[in-house]
């Protein structure tokens, strides 16, 4: 691990890469205590082999191998996206470790990767989705796997005590974090597991996560996939779709709120809107109104309840369709609008109530983005976020409204890595600083 | 969704043990027809056309006063005035709960005379449920009308013919509503109306209007969903719950996530990122309060932004909200209102109406009537017989009203106006013009003395009242009527300012003449002013001659004072009317002396003087004010000297009796009197250089925005370059600060002490605003003089 732990001092080093080595032992001084204890440390060794290099190097490949050594970030590599919810950690594993690299290798970083590579589930809640998996992906002139791991963002305490149990902190990483929490739990992170992150901001690291994981996946089932006759439930089938010359489109977020952006190019999006009817609000309602208490439960339910016991329909009122405006009957006039009978209320199951939750919740951002999506003149719309994990109902209902009412306009497209894309966008800041 | 509310309410007991109010509901039942209903979730409405006799004063000029000389007629009166009944066409909307229904219809059946009326037109959820009921008790055919159609048709007429119809809420403010002036082109516009679900609708013109969306997450939504979540079956109970809420502890929150804000999207962390986003956990207990108020936050946002969404893409900037959701509930009003100004940046107001829950009705009723061509027509609202906008506090369900063992209902009443209203087409911006000058709502120190005034004048109106009638015993009964009513109206505005839109003196001042129509008491001054009108005439001859003595400088001067003097003369204004009533003799010439000196309160005299040395204007607008020495010796010679300038004069004045104010019938006869003895006027009148017309109204005020059509047109025809505008009632407390699009004078004299106070005068200061419109400069009259 000739990196480990050095990058951290990057701007320090950089100036005093032409100074004598005799600032090394400074910057050993400067090393927090338990990484200088640590007895596989190396810490002397990446500036020393790093200012030679350089100074000696006139090949333009040496250099630019050099050069690509020097941004290239110590391991482990990591992105965090902190959302309201759910914590997305991607973790690249690296596969191309020389065994002197391994002979070098900190044991902390050794645990660290064994654990996260040989465990699906770590503690209670956190979970590997395995087949999210990317392998043999190059990154930074290093091939790999990523990974893809989330837990509960109210275990977000258990998980800095893990790190600070396994002495994270000593490998001088740069965690680089996202979403809400990167903000709100920053002091956390110091305080509980002396981390420091480097904060990012949201959509810039969704979209970069978007655009790369898109770039990335040529093998195995296709990155991003549509609906084909969205409107007809019995030849509704998923197909694979090709996400080149992606500009404009409208990139719906849905965790436990929903942004949506505009997207013109890698730099050049804005936040259109965001509605607070999102993940949270389902799981939320679902919670109150069931007794459920997880996303995947309250999902179980909502797969076997019926909506138009609890909804009001167009035909509940017209018997049939309001052809003065167009409305078909099966449309929901009222969402919850039988809920304002007293015998109906009591005529309803819990599995009713989850299903109409979830397509009240479902349509809304239906309706919302296909008035955003007429307001920015965009046709394609890319919907990711966690809300959608599992949730093939939400996608199918999400793809029959947009084609149902822009009469075939507006295309539902969905990204397979739904809710990562955030941290991905981490972990790129981390390994290219834009 | 279309519908507008029809919801699954309380069970409709028929409770049939109230008896009803005949002289306060269902009025003018006789001659009811064309009956209209739209029966709502919870609320009735009632519509019917009916024809209203009246007691109307008209003058009607002696056939051979024209001919004789002054001398000859000095004994006899001027004019005749005879009391004539007249008809008038009034619309009749009343609200009332579901409940009563049955006794409704048992009332109606029992008092209605006109047997003509074959169809009652019905709208609204309710009505299918109610059919057989209604064909039964009246012996009516019921005819289906599509809600959405109607509650558009609805919305048109009020927007059209009721001024203040339209408010923004503002919780926090002075005063809670903001009304709105009436625009002269009301389209195009967005309707949101919010029943159990939510439809938008883009109103183009009359009969052009799209459903252009809609979302099912509405009132019933709140309704359904918190029924569930809180156990409480009634919608204001919820709404009541609501209002006691906090929804923080249930909603996620842009600062639960970011532990403050999101700074670099402007997002603060008060904001909502997630509605009950921190109900996900079996583990905690949350308050009904608290759920109920998430609740009402998240359906009200989401409807907000769609809204916002639907004004963006079709480019409309004008939304109003109605629907049961909104139905005057302060709580969801401010919601939206909140939602509306987040969502566009302030860019789009949310707007509301005060007639909103009678939209419905009022659209059936146009469907039924539409050979009567009720839009050809302007409506105006009677103050005297609508209820107004009802503060509905959701602590006072119907349920509790109901028991208190009143009859809760509501009324709306609008009369046919004898002309069609249109915008002065001077006017320089229509749209932002309001008439009065200072409004009562939101000055609560002004609004305080003027209902103080108004209830002091009280008793004296109505001793005049009683007086102006001398022959019909049962008048003085009337008269308390009228004062009982008067009263009664001052007190609601006392505590509901905003009852009939913003309250403005001009507004207490109409209010009193409708009560005053109301109780057969339509001209109280006509003797008054016969009287003067024939003492006045008889110093005109004289008056003018002493004018024409003077040098061009002094008559001008004289001139303008003449018309101050003679508006000092006014029965409006207490402080004037005590003297008058004590010293009938109370001369034009002591008028004068009372007059303020120059400089005045507000003084552009030299600026007009200067104006008329220069080239004479083209044709001038007066809009009169009283009978009497103001008209005859104030007036009449003014408008003499600009005649003979070569300018041509249109006398505006009322259509009907306000005060002592001069009529467009009087003055008609005036006119002719002094042609007889004046040559100027008479080739005036010949030529077609002078021209009466009517203003339209009979208000002691002027609403620039509601005059005559005819008027409207000789205006344009003539190119009136010159608005002359006099008196309190039409100068100060209405277009003080009136912009027109050429030169205008306003002259008025102000007889009452407060409000010289307030302008920073005294009592007869005098106001001579001349204002010329910017980018117009007055000719130069040095231009014209040749070098």
């Amino acid at each position: 691990m000739a990196f480990n732990g050095h990058q951290r001092d990057e701007e320090s080093s950089d100036d005093d890469d032409d100074e004598t080595p005799t600032k090394q032992p400074r910057s050993m001084k400067e090393m927090p205590g338990c990484f200088r204890n640590d007895p596989s440390n190396e810490t002397a060794t990446p500036g020393g082999s790093a200012t030679p290099d350089r100074r000696t190097s006139n090949s333009t490949a040496r250099h630019r191998m050099d050069s690509l050594k020097k941004s290239r970030p110590p391991f482990p590599w990591f992105g965090m996206d902190i959302g309201g919810t759910l914590v997305k950690l991607v973790y690249f594993e690296p596969k191309d470790i020389t065994a002197e690299e391994e002979q070098e290798e900190v044991e902390n970083l050794k645990s660290i990767r064994r654990y996260l590579t040989s465990n699906t589930a770590y503690g209670k809640t956190g979970i590997r989705d395995v087949h999210l998996e990317l392998q043999d992906l190059t990154l930074c002139g290093r091939t790999g796997n990523l990974h893809f791991i989330r837990f509960p963002t109210h275990d977000l305490p258990a998980f800095l005590q893990m790190g600070r149990n396994k002495h994270f902190s000593s490998l001088h990483t740069t965690l680089c974090a996202t979403g809400g929490g990167a903000y709100k739990f920053e002091s956390d992170f110091r305080t509980m597991a002396d981390l420091q992150l480097h904060k990012l901001d949201e959509l810039d690291c969704l979209i970069r996560g978007v655009l790369y994981i898109d770039s990335v996946v040529s093998s195995g089932p296709s990155e991003c996939y549509y609906f084909e006759n969205p409107t007809d439930p019995e030849r509704c089938v998923q197909r694979p779709y090709t996400l080149e010359n992606p500009y404009p489109l409208l990139l719906v977020n849905i965790g436990s709120g929903v942004s949506i952006l505009a997207v013109y190019s890698e730099n050049n999006y804005k936040r259109v809107t965001g509605t607070s009817l999102g993940g949270g609000t389902f799981l939320g309602l679902c919670c109150l109104l069931t007794g459920c208490s997880t996303f995947e439960e309250a999902l179980e339910m909502a797969s076997q309840g019926e909506s138009t016991r609890v909804d009001k329909l167009v035909r509940d009122i017209y018997g049939g369709d309001y052809e003065r405006f167009g409305l078909p009957g099966w449309a929901v006039a009222s969402s919850f609008g039988n809920m304002m009978s007293k015998e109906k209320r009591e005529s309803v199951s819990k599995e009713d109530l989850a299903r109409a939750t979830l397509v009240t919740i479902t349509n809304n951002i239906g309706s919302i983005t296909r008035m955003c999506a007429l307001n920015e003149n965009i046709e394609r719309v890319v919907f990711v976020g966690n809300f959608l994990r599992v949730n093939t109902l939400s996608m199918k209902l999400l793809a029959y409204a947009m084609d149902y009412w822009s009469k075939g306009q507006l295309k539902a497209l969905f990204l397979r890595h739904e809710g990562y894309f955030g941290a991905v966008g981490a972990l790129l800041e981390l390994l290219n600083p834009s | 969704m279309a519908e507008c509310d029809r919801v699954v309410g309380s069970s409709h007991s028929m409770d049939k043990s109230i008896t009803l109010p005949p002289d306060e509901i269902f009025r003018n039942l006789e001659n009811a027809k064309r009956f209209a209903i739209d029966i709502g979730g919870s609320l009735t409405k009632l519509a019917y056309y009916s024809t209203v006799q009246h007691k109307v004063a008209k003058v009607r000029s002696f056939d051979h006063a024209a001919k004789v000389s002054i001398q000859e007629a000095a004994s006899d009166k001027l004019y005749e005035i005879s009391v004539q009944e007249e008809i008038t066409a009034r619309l009749h909307f009343i609200k009332f709960e579901n409940a009563y229904i049955e006794t409704c219809l048992d009332f109606i059946k029992d008092h209605l005379v006109n047997t003509e009326t074959k169809v009652i037109k019905a709208t609204g959820g309710g009505a299918h449920k109610f059919k057989d009921l209604i064909e039964k008790k009246l012996g009516l055919k019921v005819d289906k009308e599509d809600e959405m159609t109607c509650l558009i048709k609805g919305c048109n007429f009020v927007l059209r013919n009721i001024p203040h119809e339209a408010f923004v809420y503002a919780k926090h403010a002075d005063s809670e509503f903001r009304f709105q002036n009436t625009h002269p082109d009301i389209f195009p516009y967005l309707l949101v109306n919010i029943g159990s679900g939510v439809s938008i609708v883009k109103v183009e013109s009359e009969d052009k209007f799209e459903r252009i969306g809609g979302s099912s997450i509405g009132g019933g939504t709140f309704w359904g969903l918190g029924a569930l979540l809180t156990k409480t079956k009634r919608f204001d109970e919820l709404l009541q719950l609501a209002s006691k809420g906090q929804h923080t502890s249930v909603d996620m929150l842009v600062k639960d996530i970011y532990g403050g804000s999101y700074g670099s999207l402007g997002l603060t962390g008060d904001l909502i990122a997630s509605s009950f986003g921190k109900s996900a956990t079996a583990d905690k207990e949350f308050s009904k309060e608290d759920m109920a108020k998430s609740l009402l936050h998240m359906i009200s946002n989401d409807i907000g932004q769609l809204a916002c969404l639907y004004a963006k893409l079709h480019n409309l900037s004008r939304v109003y909200f109605g629907g049961f959701f909104i139905r005057g509930h302060p709580v969801t009003m401010h919601t939206i209102t909140y939602s509306i100004n987040f969502f566009t940046k302030g860019e789009v107001q949310a707007l509301f109406l005060r007639h909103e829950g009678y939209l419905g009705a009022i659209g059936a009723f146009l469907k039924g009537a539409e050979e009567d061509n009720p839009n050809q027509y302007s409506w105006g609202e009677n103050y005297a017989g609508s209820s107004g906008l009802m503060s509905v506090s959701p602590d006072l369900n119907p349920m509790q009203r109901a028991r208190s063992g009143t009859f809760p209902f509501d009324m709306l009443e609008m009369d046919r106006l004898e002309r069609q209203l249109v915008n002065l087409p001077l006017l320089q911006d229509p749209s932002s013009y309001i008439p009065d000058t200072v409004d009562l709502t939101e000055d609560a120190l002004a609004r305080e003395y003027w209902l103080y005034c108004f209830e002091d004048a009280l008793d004296g109106v109505v001793k005049r009242a009683v007086a102006s009638q001398p022959d019909i015993p049962e008048a003085t009964e009337r008269a308390e009527k009228f004062r009982q009513k008067y009263r009664h109206k001052l007190q609601t505005l006392r505590h509901q300012p905003f009852a009939y839109g913003s309250l403005t003196v001009r507004s207490l001042l109409d209010t009193r003449e409708h009560c005053l129509n109301e109780f057969n008491f339509p001209d109280p001054y006509s003797k008054i002013k016969q009287r003067e009108n024939d003492m006045a005439l008889k110093y005109y001859q004289k008056a003018v001659k002493s004018l024409e003595e003077l040098s061009w400088e002094e008559r001008q001067f004289a001139l303008v004072r003449g018309v101050l003097a003679g508006n000092v003369f006014d029965w409006g204004a207490k402080a004037v009317s005590d003297v008058l009533e004590s010293d009938p003799e109370f001369g034009f010439e002591e008028a004068k002396r009372q007059l303020e000196e120059r400089p005045w309160l507000v003084d552009a005299y030299d600026q007009w003087i200067q104006r008329l040395k220069g080239p004479p204007h083209k044709c001038a607008l007066f809009f009169v004010d009283n009978s009497g020495m103001d008209i005859i010796l104030g007036v009449m010679p003014f408008v003499r000297e600009l005649l003979c300038r070569g300018t041509e004069v249109v006398l505006a004045s009322n259509s009907g009796p306000a005060l002592n104010d001069v009529t467009n019938g009087e003055l008609q006869i005036l006119t002719e009197k002094i042609a007889a003895m004046d040559p100027v006027i008479q080739a005036g009148l010949k030529e077609d250089r002078l021209t009466l017309v009517q203003s339209g109204s009979s208000s002691p005020c002027l609403d620039l925005s509601r005059l005559d059509k005819v008027l409207a047109m000789v205006v344009r025809e003539r190119q009136t370059d010159l608005v002359i505008i006099e008196g309190m009632g039409r100068a100060i407390h209405t277009n003080y600060y009136a912009m027109l699009s050429c030169e205008s004078l306003k002259m008025a004299v102000i007889k009452n002490s407060w409000l010289a106070d307030r302008l920073g005068g005294k009592l007869f200061s005098v106001v001579f605003k001349y204002e010329v419109p910017p980018g117009k400069p007055i000719p130069d009259p040095a231009a014209l003089t040749p070098s």
